[in-house]
């Protein structure tokens, strides 16, 4: 019988020592939490959090091929991309179903640069080294530890602790070889939170050192260290979806709410010609947001009904701590998606009112 | 933390005798545990409730969990305020945070559960 041990980042005695109660989530034990769900997701909506990523996994495509390997393998365009900017993209499989999601940075001329579901890693990188032409594809998940600071500090916190000018580094780009509390670190304007924020990938030593400098300057601006738990709650309420839950090989990016991701004019990529006839017929389902009027909160698998009908499952559910109310999203019926439309949820036996809304939930007010 | 008048279930409720009426919560350990204690669905009152059968749930932020009659009885009274205000059994689990007042069928029953100090030792608390 094999029995297999859930991996540790190299900041598991740090949580540890913080306190902070584990969790196995994607074949890792990780922090949960530290303190309390609803106060880590309160301190990244008013000053800043640290999450510890490093189960993320980070695949690098280099050489001539690399542009034409990333454009086969996903359907957003990555030509338009220009050294440093980055985009999001499913990864499809030929009948259009999503391998995963992902971040993908164009960090050379012939350098790519993907972060990708933990849980997937494994599968993504198999997929994607099989489909690379002319150019080498390389799993460095091993080598890279992941960290993100997030939260409206975030950028104060981190300037505070690297050279680099982040006022010149715009949302979804990317800088390698930047210099943070001493280390080389690849650095993003990006995040899962809904706040502004950083992703730091360094050395997988070096992120103990990371880490500590981080809280120690970010604990002055009310930065606290975040545990998944919180990190649900606050992608949920920023309405992105979690790959395993509300997206995966058996459901589309048309019915998800990708399809702006979808660019079947720059040409072939793996899923195109089922996207295009999906496309042309029209797709049955739809994702939608909706938030409860009932006292009762939505969780996955959970049935979703409409005038006394079936009509799909709760994919994603939680009491949103900053919203202040019960969310949840999944599919329904193409026709029934319209904001303001009536929707009951079962839960335990019972029938609870909710409402259809557009998401995401929360939008944090820019300037 | 753990009042010396209180008995304790297995499934970490409280109760506490007050006449020949039983009033139920769940314990500070628990509490604790489910951290941000964010929905509580009681029984309206009249309800039959049996021993280690569940009569409610309490819902955190993360997870959702049963609650679990420490006696057999019916409920007489709920407290409604925990509709407004479920994070009370945080913050005050013994007092504002109660949850149902049953009439107990049998008060001997109430023998069957645990004191302090052999709950202590379940949850690997000292006393």
């Amino acid at each position: 019988m094999v029995t297999t041990h859930p991996k540790h980042t190299s900041l598991f005695a740090l949580h540890r020592a913080a306190g902070a109660r584990m969790i196995e989530f994607g074949g890792w034990e990780m922090p949960v939490q530290y303190t309390s769900i609803v106060e880590e997701h309160r301190s990244v909506r008013t000053a800043a959090g640290l999450f510890d990523v490093s189960h993320m996994g980070e695949i690098e495509i280099t050489g001539p091929g690399a542009l034409e390997s990333v454009q086969r393998l996903i359907p957003n365009d990555a030509s338009r991309l220009a050294v440093g900017q980055g985009l999001y993209s499913p990864m499809c499989t030929p009948t259009g179903g999503i391998i995963d999601d992902l971040t993908v940075f164009r960090l050379g001329d012939q350098r790519f640069y993907f972060v990708v579901n933990a849980a997937r890693v494994e599968v993504d990188f198999k997929w994607i080294a099989e489909h690379t032409r002319n150019a080498v594809a390389d799993n460095r998940s091993a080598d890279l530890a992941l960290l993100a600071l997030q939260g409206p500090r975030a950028a104060e916190i981190l300037q505070a602790l690297t050279p680099a000018d982040l006022s010149a580094l715009a949302y979804f780009h990317a800088a390698d070889g930047v210099t943070v509390a001493s280390r080389r670190c690849l650095l993003s304007r990006t995040g899962y939170t809904g706040e502004d924020g950083f992703e730091i990938a360094c050395a997988w030593d070096d992120a103990p050192a990371l880490w500590t400098a981080l809280l120690e300057v970010g604990r002055r601006h009310g930065a606290v260290p975040v545990g998944l738990g919180a990190r649900d709650t606050l992608r949920l309420e920023a309405g992105y979806m979690l790959y395993g839950n509300d997206i995966d090989e058996t459901t589309s990016p048309l019915e998800a709410p990708l399809a702006w991701t979808v660019k079947i004019e720059k040409g072939d990529f793996i899923g195109r010609d089922a996207l295009l006839a999906q496309k042309a017929r029209g797709v049955d389902r739809k994702f939608a947001g909706f938030e409860m009027i009932d006292r009762a909160i939505p969780r996955q698998g959970y049935e979703l009904q409409a005038d006394g009908r079936r009509v799909g499952r709760v994919t994603s559910g939680t009491f949103g701590p900053w919203v202040n109310k019960s969310i949840g999203m999944g599919y329904v019926q193409r026709a029934m998606g319209q904001p303001g439309a009536p929707l009951h949820v079962e839960v335990r036996g019972r029938l609870h009112t909710a409402r259809i809304v557009k998401l995401p939930f929360y939008r944090r007010a820019t300037s | 933390m753990y009042p010396k008048d209180l008995r304790y279930s297995s499934e970490h409720e409280w109760a506490r005798s007050e006449g020949d009426r039983v009033r139920v919560g769940i314990t500070k350990f628990a509490a604790d545990r489910l951290t941000d204690v964010v929905f509580v669905e009681l029984p309206a009152p009249g309800t039959k409730v049996q021993y280690m059968q569940p009569f409610g749930v309490v819902e955190s932020v993360k997870a959702v969990s049963d609650l679990y009659a420490p006696v057999t009885g019916t409920v007489v009274e709920v407290n409604t305020t925990l509709k407004e205000t479920p994070e009370v059994v945080n913050t005050d689990p013994y007092g504002k945070g109660w949850m149902i007042l049953v009439q107990p069928d049998n008060p001997k029953e109430m023998d069957q559960l645990m004191p302090v100090d052999k709950y202590l030792a379940v949850i690997g608390e000292k006393a």
